[in-house]
Protein backbone atom coordinates (compact mmCIF):
# COMPACT_ATOMS: atom_id res chain seq x y z
CA UNK A 1 0.00 0.00 0.00
CA UNK A 2 1.44 3.16 -0.98
CA UNK A 3 0.20 6.98 0.14
CA UNK A 4 -0.84 7.71 -2.93
CA UNK A 5 -3.23 5.27 -2.40
CA UNK A 6 -4.50 6.18 0.59
CA UNK A 7 -4.76 9.60 -0.09
CA UNK A 8 -6.88 8.79 -3.45
CA UNK A 9 -8.79 5.91 -2.01
CA UNK A 10 -10.35 7.59 1.25
CA UNK A 11 -13.74 7.66 -0.41
CA UNK A 12 -15.09 10.17 1.95
CA UNK A 13 -12.53 12.48 1.96
CA UNK A 14 -15.27 15.81 1.04
CA UNK A 15 -13.26 18.60 -0.94
CA UNK A 16 -10.33 16.72 -2.68
CA UNK A 17 -7.93 18.25 -0.95
CA UNK A 18 -6.90 15.49 1.25
CA UNK A 19 -4.00 16.42 3.65
CA UNK A 20 -1.27 17.63 0.94
CA UNK A 21 -2.72 20.76 -0.03
CA UNK A 22 -2.50 22.93 2.44
CA UNK A 23 -3.11 26.50 0.96
CA UNK A 24 -5.27 27.25 -2.10
CA UNK A 25 -2.94 30.05 -3.30
CA UNK A 26 0.59 31.39 -2.37
CA UNK A 27 -0.69 34.56 -0.25
CA UNK A 28 -2.44 31.88 2.02
CA UNK A 29 0.76 30.61 2.78
CA UNK A 30 2.61 33.45 3.47
CA UNK A 31 -0.53 35.40 5.56
CA UNK A 32 -0.13 32.00 7.61
CA UNK A 33 3.67 32.41 7.25
CA UNK A 34 3.75 35.87 8.46
CA UNK A 35 1.64 34.98 11.50
CA UNK A 36 3.86 32.19 12.57
CA UNK A 37 6.29 33.90 12.19
CA UNK A 38 4.95 36.36 14.86
CA UNK A 39 4.08 33.83 17.32
CA UNK A 40 7.68 32.52 16.76
CA UNK A 41 9.37 35.12 18.37
CA UNK A 42 7.18 36.13 20.68
CA UNK A 43 5.03 38.94 19.57
CA UNK A 44 1.59 37.27 20.59
CA UNK A 45 0.66 33.65 21.15
CA UNK A 46 -1.87 31.70 18.73
CA UNK A 47 -4.10 31.72 21.43
CA UNK A 48 -3.91 35.55 21.52
CA UNK A 49 -4.44 35.33 17.78
CA UNK A 50 -7.51 33.11 17.88
CA UNK A 51 -9.60 35.45 19.62
CA UNK A 52 -8.92 37.73 16.53
CA UNK A 53 -10.02 34.89 14.17
CA UNK A 54 -12.98 33.86 16.22
CA UNK A 55 -13.67 38.17 16.18
CA UNK A 56 -12.68 38.15 12.26
CA UNK A 57 -14.81 35.02 11.34
CA UNK A 58 -18.21 36.22 13.39
CA UNK A 59 -17.71 39.39 11.62
CA UNK A 60 -17.55 37.51 8.34
CA UNK A 61 -20.99 35.78 9.34
CA UNK A 62 -22.88 38.23 10.63
CA UNK A 63 -21.74 40.31 6.61
CA UNK A 64 -22.80 37.25 5.33
CA UNK A 65 -26.67 37.13 5.33
CA UNK A 66 -26.37 40.42 3.25
CA UNK A 67 -24.80 38.70 0.30
CA UNK A 68 -21.62 40.22 0.84
CA UNK A 69 -18.69 38.26 -0.09
CA UNK A 70 -17.98 34.49 -0.53
CA UNK A 71 -16.08 32.23 2.27
CA UNK A 72 -12.59 32.92 2.54
CA UNK A 73 -11.17 31.35 5.77
CA UNK A 74 -7.60 33.09 4.69
CA UNK A 75 -9.26 36.66 3.98
CA UNK A 76 -10.67 36.18 7.91
CA UNK A 77 -6.78 35.19 9.04
CA UNK A 78 -5.79 38.45 7.44
CA UNK A 79 -8.10 40.58 9.32
CA UNK A 80 -7.38 39.12 12.27
CA UNK A 81 -3.45 39.63 11.51
CA UNK A 82 -4.15 43.08 10.59
CA UNK A 83 -6.59 43.95 13.79
CA UNK A 84 -3.85 41.86 16.22
CA UNK A 85 -1.15 43.81 14.44
CA UNK A 86 -2.67 47.40 15.22
CA UNK A 87 -3.59 46.65 18.60
CA UNK A 88 -0.03 45.38 19.68
CA UNK A 89 1.23 48.62 17.68
CA UNK A 90 3.33 46.68 15.14
CA UNK A 91 1.23 48.65 12.27
CA UNK A 92 0.79 52.00 13.27
CA UNK A 93 -1.78 55.04 11.95
CA UNK A 94 -2.56 54.49 7.93
CA UNK A 95 0.32 53.05 6.85
CA UNK A 96 -0.72 49.60 6.30
CA UNK A 97 -3.80 51.57 4.11
CA UNK A 98 -1.36 53.25 2.70
CA UNK A 99 0.61 50.54 1.58
CA UNK A 100 -2.34 48.48 0.16
CA UNK A 101 -3.83 51.01 -1.80
CA UNK A 102 -0.39 51.43 -3.11
CA UNK A 103 0.26 47.85 -4.48
CA UNK A 104 -3.34 47.94 -5.98
CA UNK A 105 -2.77 50.43 -8.45
CA UNK A 106 0.29 49.32 -9.57
CA UNK A 107 0.15 48.18 -12.90
CA UNK A 108 -0.35 44.47 -13.29
CA UNK A 109 2.92 42.22 -13.66
CA UNK A 110 4.58 44.60 -11.55
CA UNK A 111 5.14 42.54 -7.91
CA UNK A 112 8.13 42.88 -5.52
CA UNK B 1 -14.34 50.74 -4.04
CA UNK B 2 -13.26 51.65 -6.78
CA UNK B 3 -15.47 53.27 -9.62
CA UNK B 4 -14.35 51.20 -12.57
CA UNK B 5 -15.89 47.60 -12.83
CA UNK B 6 -12.37 45.33 -12.61
CA UNK B 7 -12.77 42.18 -13.24
CA UNK B 8 -9.30 41.46 -11.67
CA UNK B 9 -9.49 41.41 -7.85
CA UNK B 10 -5.70 41.87 -7.61
CA UNK B 11 -6.42 45.52 -8.33
CA UNK B 12 -8.08 45.88 -5.16
CA UNK B 13 -6.71 47.13 -2.41
CA UNK B 14 -9.44 45.00 0.02
CA UNK B 15 -8.20 41.75 -1.66
CA UNK B 16 -6.54 39.41 0.99
CA UNK B 17 -3.60 38.85 -1.68
CA UNK B 18 -3.08 42.42 -1.94
CA UNK B 19 -3.43 43.20 2.01
CA UNK B 20 -0.99 40.20 2.55
CA UNK B 21 1.60 41.75 0.36
CA UNK B 22 1.67 44.99 2.05
CA UNK B 23 1.60 43.53 5.43
CA UNK B 24 4.36 41.03 4.77
CA UNK B 25 6.44 43.66 3.02
CA UNK B 26 5.93 46.27 5.95
CA UNK B 27 6.62 43.93 8.99
CA UNK B 28 9.89 43.02 6.49
CA UNK B 29 10.63 46.52 6.37
CA UNK B 30 9.97 47.14 10.46
CA UNK B 31 12.44 44.13 11.07
CA UNK B 32 9.53 42.60 12.71
CA UNK B 33 9.02 39.50 10.80
CA UNK B 34 11.69 38.01 8.31
CA UNK B 35 10.73 36.42 5.03
CA UNK B 36 13.25 33.31 5.09
CA UNK B 37 12.04 32.54 8.66
CA UNK B 38 8.67 32.57 6.59
CA UNK B 39 9.79 30.70 4.00
CA UNK B 40 10.89 27.94 6.56
CA UNK B 41 7.60 27.52 8.76
CA UNK B 42 5.23 27.39 5.35
CA UNK B 43 7.44 24.77 4.43
CA UNK B 44 7.44 22.87 8.01
CA UNK B 45 3.93 23.06 7.79
CA UNK B 46 3.46 22.13 3.69
CA UNK B 47 5.72 19.11 4.27
CA UNK B 48 7.02 17.96 7.61
CA UNK B 49 3.53 17.95 9.76
CA UNK B 50 0.59 16.20 8.57
CA UNK B 51 -1.56 13.15 9.65
CA UNK B 52 0.78 10.39 9.48
CA UNK B 53 2.01 11.80 13.18
CA UNK B 54 -1.11 11.08 14.40
CA UNK B 55 -1.58 7.82 12.40
CA UNK B 56 1.51 6.30 13.85
CA UNK B 57 -0.47 6.56 16.97
CA UNK B 58 -3.29 5.31 16.35
CA UNK B 59 -1.36 2.04 14.82
CA UNK B 60 0.29 1.56 17.70
CA UNK B 61 -3.01 2.14 20.08
CA UNK B 62 -4.48 -1.12 17.72
CA UNK B 63 -1.35 -2.86 18.12
CA UNK B 64 -0.61 -2.37 22.27
CA UNK B 65 -3.69 -2.48 24.36
CA UNK B 66 -1.19 -1.07 27.05
CA UNK B 67 -0.19 1.98 25.11
CA UNK B 68 -4.14 2.66 23.81
CA UNK B 69 -5.14 3.10 27.76
CA UNK B 70 -2.76 5.37 28.54
CA UNK B 71 -3.39 7.34 25.25
CA UNK B 72 -6.91 7.62 26.20
CA UNK B 73 -6.04 8.26 30.01
CA UNK B 74 -3.61 11.36 29.06
CA UNK B 75 -2.74 11.52 25.96
CA UNK B 76 -0.61 14.65 27.00
CA UNK B 77 1.54 12.44 28.58
CA UNK B 78 2.12 9.87 25.94
CA UNK B 79 3.15 13.10 23.77
CA UNK B 80 5.27 14.06 25.93
CA UNK B 81 7.15 10.39 26.28
CA UNK B 82 7.30 10.27 22.39
CA UNK B 83 8.57 13.76 21.77
CA UNK B 84 5.48 14.89 19.73
CA UNK B 85 5.59 18.45 20.26
CA UNK B 86 4.91 21.56 18.75
CA UNK B 87 1.89 24.47 18.60
CA UNK B 88 -1.98 23.45 18.90
CA UNK B 89 -1.61 20.55 21.30
CA UNK B 90 -1.17 21.80 24.72
CA UNK B 91 -4.19 19.44 25.67
CA UNK B 92 -4.92 16.39 23.74
CA UNK B 93 -7.75 14.05 24.36
CA UNK B 94 -8.18 10.91 22.16
CA UNK B 95 -11.38 10.11 21.65
CA UNK B 96 -12.44 6.12 21.10
CA UNK B 97 -14.48 5.02 18.47
CA UNK B 98 -16.17 1.35 18.99
CA UNK B 99 -19.69 -0.45 18.13
CA UNK B 100 -22.61 1.95 19.20
CA UNK B 101 -20.09 5.02 19.63
CA UNK B 102 -18.75 7.06 16.98
CA UNK B 103 -16.93 10.40 17.47
CA UNK B 104 -16.32 13.34 15.53
CA UNK B 105 -14.23 16.69 15.75
CA UNK B 106 -15.34 20.35 14.82
CA UNK B 107 -14.20 23.84 16.03
CA UNK B 108 -17.22 25.81 15.87
CA UNK B 109 -15.60 29.33 17.02
CA UNK B 110 -12.64 28.88 14.06
CA UNK B 111 -10.55 26.37 13.06
CA UNK B 112 -8.69 24.77 16.43
CA UNK B 113 -7.02 21.44 15.26
CA UNK B 114 -4.20 19.42 16.39
CA UNK B 115 -1.52 20.78 13.92
CA UNK B 116 1.37 18.75 15.48
CA UNK B 117 -0.94 15.28 14.80
CA UNK B 118 -2.26 16.01 11.88
CA UNK B 119 -1.23 19.01 10.22
CA UNK B 120 -3.11 21.99 9.40
CA UNK B 121 -7.06 21.29 8.71
CA UNK B 122 -9.06 21.09 5.36
CA UNK B 123 -11.04 23.71 4.00
CA UNK B 124 -14.34 21.97 4.60
CA UNK B 125 -12.99 21.88 8.34
CA UNK B 126 -12.92 25.80 8.58
CA UNK B 127 -16.18 25.59 6.25
CA UNK B 128 -19.08 27.87 8.05
CA UNK B 129 -21.22 25.05 6.73
CA UNK B 130 -19.45 22.07 8.42
CA UNK B 131 -18.68 23.83 11.76
CA UNK B 132 -22.60 24.82 12.07
CA UNK B 133 -24.05 21.84 10.70
CA UNK B 134 -22.16 18.66 12.39
CA UNK B 135 -23.33 20.46 15.83
CA UNK B 136 -27.02 20.27 14.51
CA UNK B 137 -27.50 17.45 12.38
CA UNK B 138 -24.26 14.93 12.16
CA UNK B 139 -25.71 12.04 10.90
CA UNK B 140 -26.79 13.92 7.59
CA UNK B 141 -23.46 15.39 7.23
CA UNK B 142 -21.52 12.60 7.58
CA UNK B 143 -23.89 10.79 5.13
CA UNK B 144 -23.42 13.25 3.24
CA UNK B 145 -19.29 12.79 3.61
CA UNK B 146 -19.38 9.56 2.61
CA UNK B 147 -19.94 7.76 6.10
CA UNK B 148 -22.99 5.72 7.31
CA UNK B 149 -23.48 5.12 10.51
CA UNK B 150 -25.78 2.46 11.95
CA UNK B 151 -28.94 4.27 13.40
CA UNK B 152 -28.41 3.07 16.75
CA UNK B 153 -24.83 4.37 17.07
CA UNK B 154 -24.61 7.33 19.34
CA UNK B 155 -22.62 9.89 17.56
CA UNK B 156 -20.72 12.17 19.54
CA UNK B 157 -19.64 15.57 18.71
CA UNK B 158 -16.72 17.27 20.14
CA UNK B 159 -16.08 20.90 19.54
CA UNK B 160 -12.00 22.19 19.81
CA UNK B 161 -11.25 25.14 21.48
CA UNK B 162 -8.12 27.12 22.84
CA UNK B 163 -7.85 24.91 25.86
CA UNK B 164 -8.67 21.37 24.58
CA UNK B 165 -7.96 19.32 20.78
CA UNK B 166 -9.38 16.38 20.31
CA UNK B 167 -7.81 13.06 17.91
CA UNK B 168 -10.53 10.43 16.97
CA UNK B 169 -9.29 6.71 17.52
CA UNK B 170 -11.26 5.25 14.45
CA UNK B 171 -12.15 1.43 15.33
CA UNK B 172 -9.42 -1.15 13.66
CA UNK B 173 -10.52 -2.35 10.36
CA UNK B 174 -11.45 -6.02 10.00
CA UNK B 175 -8.92 -8.20 8.65
CA UNK B 176 -5.88 -6.07 9.96
CA UNK B 177 -4.76 -7.74 13.42
CA UNK B 178 -1.50 -9.17 11.55
CA UNK B 179 -0.30 -5.88 9.79
CA UNK B 180 2.84 -4.43 11.19
CA UNK B 181 2.88 -0.91 12.21
CA UNK B 182 3.74 0.90 9.07
CA UNK B 183 0.97 -1.03 6.96
CA UNK B 184 -1.45 -0.11 9.77
CA UNK B 185 -1.16 3.56 9.49
CA UNK B 186 -1.40 3.81 5.72
CA UNK B 187 -5.16 2.67 7.15
CA UNK B 188 -5.17 5.60 8.81
CA UNK B 189 -6.33 8.58 7.42
CA UNK B 190 -6.79 12.18 8.61
CA UNK B 191 -10.53 12.37 7.92
CA UNK B 192 -10.78 9.27 10.20
CA UNK B 193 -8.93 10.77 13.03
CA UNK B 194 -11.59 13.51 12.86
CA UNK B 195 -13.94 11.16 12.50
CA UNK B 196 -16.10 11.44 9.59
CA UNK B 197 -14.36 8.77 7.71
CA UNK B 198 -13.56 5.17 9.00
CA UNK B 199 -10.41 3.54 8.66
CA UNK B 200 -9.43 2.14 5.04
CA UNK B 201 -10.11 -1.73 4.77
CA UNK B 202 -6.31 -3.56 4.25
Amino acid sequence: MTDIEVLDGSPAAPPRDNGELVFEAPWQSRAFGVAADLVDSGHFTWNDFREYLIEAIVEWETLESSGQQSWDYYSCWVTALEQILKSRELLEGDEFETRATHYASRPHGHDH
Amino acid sequence: MTETHDHSHETNADSSEIRTAALEDLLVEKGIVDRSRIDSLVERFEHDLGPMIGARLVARAWRESDFQSRLISDADEVLRQENIRGAEIEHVEVKVNEPGIHNVVVCTLCSCYPWALLGLPPAWYKSPEYRARVVREPRKVLEEMGLSLEPDTEIRVWDSSSETRFLVLPEQPAGSEGLGLEDLAALVTRDSMIGVAKALNP
